[in-house]
């Protein structure tokens, strides 16, 4: 063993990704590259065609007789409970019997010997159906007097009327807000392989292990403990897989158990993207009030959000809409309500920022509201209406904002990207331009970090340190691109001041770490870091007494050192330490846990502190539109994230990057399109438009606010980075706004609709035209 | 001559010889379920994600060229003669990382890694290509790569890095060229092949007599180039589509011939072929070209092929047809030489008769006082299908316009000319009252329809537009941009 100074793949310090050598070599396994035991059999779904009907009649006998098709599973299959809603209201059958509410609805599965076969086979079905009307969006749905799918949220602090009276302006309109398909590249995929009495194994791409594993159980009706769920990597996530598995699953699960062979499901792009749940598209009335000098004195909004047939987790998400409603502005007088509205759509989920996103959209939308109103920079005003000092610190929730650290986070990008010279520059190149048109925005983000639903914020953790000193690390997180398992292994290095490649990282899995939470709400380390943290601490407390009382010391004089262990006087080598121990019978193995102090949340009465801290973050960005054509591109972009102090710079800068391209994404060429049947038509990326290397910004500058220090106790003072930096994207969408308002002169805020594909931007070039 | 009954190829440092090839088998399927080479990805199954990137090499006017293409959408049988190149079979010197793996690890441009081995393909492909390539190329490159995690900058970063960590005279694919070279020639067929069930039949023509002949045997089959669209049809809609004919090897498909009056491209020359006789004879086409699909699609995918299917969202037709073209179609015992516009009739409805298959497109030079213009509007900038496609081209003596073709894909059921606004432009002096009123007749000229990519409405109002962009970008008077640059 070497003698290291210091340990490789500390705390703090830029590490590669874990799997980096296995991805670009292309042995990094994922769920379809297992191999494929003896008699694996393969599942596909069959889909309803019309988008609300009754159910009259079913047959399959074509489907059965097909060549190769071996059994077709329907409601009557699911041999304990048919649902799989996540939040338990039983809205979600595994497969419906009565009736089906969306275009593309699983109606039953096709098994069969190949893949090919039970896609093919699965075509085959006849359904009498007996249509009735449906409704797509919100706006329809409240029409149609449709239900909401879950309770709504109301958020209310001061008196609005009251706040009104005193303002001077007052701005009511409507913002309508798309939603967004995950796309990770790797689709849903579950492989379930049966076991003696009642067990089974699933392998699958999924945040939430333990949620597969509880909703496995549950439609087999059989204890959790009979099912396994094992998740090594997943080709990205963003939120589609934290309850979207949960059919898979099933189906692979009922299936494997059925004929004892294993079972392999997984759909293509199309029926992915179809059948499985997006970002919530929202609408949005806002009325605001404000004083002469842009300070805002009274904000009202209404959020109806298209949540599909059921309620999945369109609580949760409306909820962190309302939550995020304010950005970082402080709402003298504020009432607040969600409205979770059902629609004859796919069941909407969760996704990066998880209703947060459209919550700060409508945030920064007033903000420009105010700025054309009054002929201000828009960034005067947000500064106008930043949370304060006591008495301008309380959220519409009743949370303190006691962590603020935008002003000088602001200033600095403010500063860095040159803001005020170039947006004044912008607006003399503007006046001479006749055809292209440039804007630019600097928009700041503060997000809240915790599960609004408190108890899942817990973790576990398994740690063994084996007898040669290796160390295998187990944790309830799972890896889906974020660098995770890097961080939490970094931690455990630090921990037992190891280097990092004798650190096994092994697979999520129910059975080493049970009841865990999604990888979700950018909880991932913060929540495992810690429980990791308390296994090495639990070891390391053994470890320290048992060299304390062999080398005769006290347990002040045992030091972890760089791959040593200094005890007393002597030095000894970290793994002959380790040795020693396991030969004086000193448990080498710990389970560690965690839990988030301090938070608590009464929805009733839409009050508490369901917020651990807030991270921060800022972009500006620069954008050239062609007013011919709405076609636009993205100049420059600078941004300044806040981390506090990060685990692995690099990976959050990754991070960082990523969010914010996916974020603009969201506002600009990635558009959900369903068709007057009500079938979705933007459904794989041949027509489903995501970011490509060339839509990034001609410049782009990511920092880190490096001097950020979480004030709070978590781990090694770090913050969440997984969502925030995804509302960076925002700065794009306003500097589009911009551009379009040149047109008329700045003086009429142009109500851009998102997302801002060229054409919405040169239909609302359009509408301004004349009006300068 | 008897039929050869299967296929011969190179896999990796693999010999394989296939008999009774299913015509719709893709490769990708090849790769991941026959010989568990897991590395190569399907993200789409529709050569949009670039998750299933390999490279394949094939012999071209005697010479060994390796291109990225896209395993999902592209057919086995088509690999007769072919080396495949997939992730598994990259290395460094003594066991370290390729280069360009190597790139990709120290600029962390991997995150989750579902992406990343059909990036490391593009990226090998450009390396190649180019060992010093500038952000613009770069970009060019992976247009056809989606990545949902890093955002792409540490991608670029490491694809601008790559030569740092080994130069490609070094590599396995230079270093054994010739060996490799000799291999394909060795297997190269020596007749018609013939293979797979009655049902799923794939048939490889020994040459254009022959593929003539079998069109003649087999005129509904299906001729398949580039399988860029027809492998949607396979993969996405399970569409029948047997028999298959297979022309992506026939050589005397992909001439490009330069004459005095025009330029002469065969059927079976694929964009990336044809991009340097297309940039030189055309320069208002080099930046569309990049524009259409992503890189593999353009390796793959043909002219002739995009005209063949007669989609009215083709890139190629509506700047094909403002230029003039014609196209020749050929079968057993003669050929026809037509206008581009006049061979798209309806809807999914060609002037082609059975037996008949596109064998050539003739692009008239340009005439001195001849401006031109392409221009495509759609969501994306790249690798995106245009919400509307225009070719625009004028010829102007002493400041009057004498002459305009003006043609527009995404805006009628095929791609069609607008021809009330060329007579609004015939016989009027160069200036904006013309295009004015060449962008009000043009409204008149369709009446499109709303779909996922564009509404009626802003497909009527940027066609109109684009006669005014047309008139601003060649106005001597105008000042300043009136369009964004390319990069």
């Amino acid at each position: 063993m070497k003698d290291h100074q210091t340990i490789s793949g500390a705390v703090h310090h830029d590490r590669q990704h874990d799997s980096a050598i296995k991805h670009v070599t292309g042995r990094a396994e994922y769920t379809d590259d297992i191999a494929e035991p003896y008699g694996t059999l393969h599942a596909y779904l069959g889909v309803s065609t019309v988008t609300h009907a009754n159910i009259k009649g079913i047959d399959l006998s074509a489907v059965r007789n097909a060549p190769g098709v071996v059994d077709v599973l329907t409601a009557a299959d699911v041999p304990g409970v048919n649902d799989i809603s996540p939040t338990g209201k039983h809205d979600e059958p595994v497969f419906p019997t009565e009736k089906v509410e969306f275009h593309g609805q699983p109606m039953f599965a096709v098994i069969a010997e190949t893949r090919d076969t039970a896609r093919r086979a699965a075509e085959l079905a006849q359904v009498d159906y007996e249509v009735l009307p449906h409704a797509l969006d919100p706006v329809q749905a409240q029409e149609a007097g449709y239900p909401m799918v879950t309770d709504p949220l109301k958020l209310e602090r001061g008196d609005v009327a009251a706040g009104r009276k005193g303002a001077a302006h007052r701005i009511q309109a409507q913002m309508t807000v798309g939603g967004q398909d995950h796309m990770y590249l790797e689709g849903h995929i579950a492989f379930a392989i049966p076991g003696e009495d009642e067990d089974v194994t699933v392998h699958c791409s999924t945040q939430h292990p333990s949620e597969a594993q509880h909703m496995v159980a549950h439609v087999l009706g059989v204890a959790n403990n009979a099912v396994t769920v094992n998740v090594r990597r997943m080709g990205g996530g963003f939120g589609g897989k934290e309850s979207q598995m949960n059919l898979f699953c099933a189906v692979a699960a009922i299936a494997a158990k059925k004929h004892n062979r294993p079972v392999k499901i997984r759909p293509d792009r199309d029926q992915d993207m179809t059948a499985t749940g997006k970002r919530h598209d929202f609408v949005i009335d806002y009325d605001v009030a404000f004083d002469d000098a842009g300070r805002i004195q009274a904000v009202e909004g209404g959020f109806a959000a298209r949540c599909g047939y059921s309620s999945d987790l369109s609580g949760p998400v409306t909820d962190r809409a309302l939550f995020h409603a304010d950005n970082a502005y402080f709402y003298p007088n504020v009432l607040l309500k969600s409205r979770p509205m059902k629609t004859n759509t796919v069941s909407n989920t969760a996704f990066r920022g998880f209703g947060g996103p459209q919550g700060v959209v409508a945030a920064e939308r007033m903000i420009e509201e105010i700025a054309y109103a009054l002929g201000k920079d828009p960034l005067d005003v947000r500064k106008a209406n930043f949370y304060g000092e006591e008495g301008r610190d309380l959220t519409p929730y009743h949370q303190k904002v006691e962590d603020n650290i935008l002003d000088r986070l602001i200033g600095e990008l403010e500063e860095n990207a040159e803001y005020r010279k170039r947006r004044e520059e912008i607006i003399a190149i503007n006046k001479e331009s006749k055809i292209i048109k440039k804007g630019i925005a600097l928009t700041p983000v503060k997000f809240g970090i915790s599960f609004t639903a408190t108890h899942y914020n817990q973790a576990g953790s398994l740690i063994h340190v084996y007898n040669d000193g290796s160390i295998h690390l187990n944790h309830g997180g799972t890896e889906m691109g974020q660098g995770l398992n890097t961080k939490v292994a970094q931690v455990v290095a630090d921990a037992f001041q190891v280097d990092f490649e004798r650190i096994k990282i092994t697979k999520t899995t129910t059975e080493k770490v049970p009841n865990t939470s999604a990888t979700a709400a950018s909880s991932g380390s913060d929540l495992n870091g810690m429980a990791a943290l308390d296994a090495v601490e639990q070891i390391i407390a053994r470890l320290t007494k048992f060299a304390a009382e062999k080398y005769e010391v006290s347990e002040a004089e045992v030091e972890f050192l760089p791959n040593r262990v200094r005890v007393g006087g002597e030095v000894i080598p970290f793994d002959t330490l380790v040795k020693q121990a396991y030969m004086a019978r000193v448990q080498l193995s710990a389970a560690g846990f965690y839990k988030t102090p301090e938070i608590h949340w009464d929805r009733a009465a839409g009050k508490g502190q369901p917020f651990f801290y807030y991270a921060y973050g800022a972009s500006c960005s620069e954008v050239s539109v062609d007013t011919l054509t709405g076609e636009y591109r993205v100049e420059r972009t600078d941004i300044l994230h806040d981390v506090g102090r990060s685990l692995n710079p690099i990976l959050d800068k990754g991070q960082v990057e990523g969010a914010f391209i996916q974020g603009m994404g969201w506002l600009t060429t990635e558009e959900l399109w369903w068709d007057g049947a009500g079938r979705l038509r933007t459904h794989a990326p041949s027509t489903y438009k995501i970011p490509l290397a060339s839509d990034r910004p001609r410049i782009f500058n990511t920092g880190l606010a490096e001097w950020s220090v979480n004030k709070k106790r978590t781990i090694k003072r770090s913050k969440a980075v997984g969502e925030p930096p995804f509302m960076l994207g925002i700065s794009v969408f306003e500097a589009l706004s911009m551009a379009v308002a040149s047109t008329a002169d700045y003086k009429v805020c142009p109500r851009l609709d998102a997302p801002a594909t060229p054409e919405r931007v040169l239909m609302a070039i359009e509408t301004l035209k004349g009006r300068g | 001559m008897a039929h050869q009954t299967g296929i011969r190829f190179l896999l990796n440092g693999q010999d394989i010889v296939l008999e009774d090839v299913k015509a719709t088998t893709t490769l990708l399927d090849f790769l991941r379920l026959e010989q568990r080479l897991t590395g190569t990805k399907e993200g789409c199954a529709e050569g949009d994600c670039g998750a299933c990137t390999v490279l394949v090499g094939r012999l071209h006017g005697g010479a060994l060229r390796y291109e990225a293409v896209n395993a999902c959408i592209r057919f086995l049988a088509s690999l007769n003669g072919c080396h495949v190149v997939t992730v598994e079979h990259l290395s460094g010197p003594k066991g370290r990382l390729h280069p360009v793996q190597q790139a990709m690890v120290e600029y962390h441009g991997s995150q989750c890694g579902f992406c990343t081995p059909g990036f490391v393909m593009s990226l090998y492909a450009l390396w190649m290509e180019n060992a010093q390539p500038t952000e613009t190329q770069v970009e060019t490159a992976v247009q056809g790569n989606l990545c949902r995690c890093t955002g792409y900058e540490p991608i670029v970063k490491a694809a601008l890095a790559v030569n740092q960590y080994g130069t490609p005279a070094n590599d396995y694919l230079t270093t054994e060229r010739e060996a490799l070279t000799a291999k394909l020639k060795a297997i190269q067929p020596q007749a018609r092949v013939v293979t797979g069930p009655g049902d799923d039949r794939a048939i490889l023509p020994l040459d254009a007599a022959d593929l003539a002949q079998v069109l003649a045997e087999n005129p509904k089959a299906t001729i398949v180039a580039g399988s860029t669209d027809v492998g949607l049809w396979v993969t996405k809609f399970m569409k029948p589509i047997s028999p298959v004919v297979f022309v992506s090897h026939l050589e005397e498909l992909k001439a490009i011939e330069l004459t005095d009056e025009a330029l002469i491209i065969g059927a079976g020359v694929t964009y990336t072929e044809s991009e340097a006789a297309i940039r030189d004879a055309f320069p208002h086409l080099s930046a569309y070209w990049d524009r259409i699909a992503g890189w593999q699609v353009r390796n793959m995918g043909t002219i002739g092929g995009n005209i063949a299917n007669g989609s009215p969202i083709g890139d190629t037709p509506p700047v094909l047809i403002s230029l003039g073209a014609e196209v020749t179609l050929q079968k057993k015992g003669g050929s026809r030489t037509l206008p581009l516009e006049e061979f798209f009739i309806d809807y999914g409805k060609q002037d082609r008769e059975p037996g008949d298959f596109v064998a050539s497109i003739r692009i008239p030079l340009r005439r001195d006082g001849q401006i031109d213009a392409a221009y495509k509007i759609s969501k994306r900038r790249d690798e995106d299908i245009s919400s509307v496609a225009a070719g625009i081209s004028v010829e102007v003596a002493d400041g009057v316009i004498t002459a305009a073709r003006i043609a527009f894909g995404g805006m009628a059921a095929t791609p069609k000319r607008a021809a009330g606004a060329e007579v609004a432009l015939v016989g009027q002096p160069w200036g904006e009252a013309a295009f004015d009123a060449a962008a009000e007749a043009v409204k008149q000229d369709f009446t499109p329809l709303s779909d996922w990519r564009a509404s009626a409405d802003y497909r009527a109002l940027s066609a109109s537009n684009l006669l005014r962009r047309f008139y601003l970008e060649h106005d001597a008077a105008t000042a300043g941009a009136v369009r964004l640059a390319v990069a």
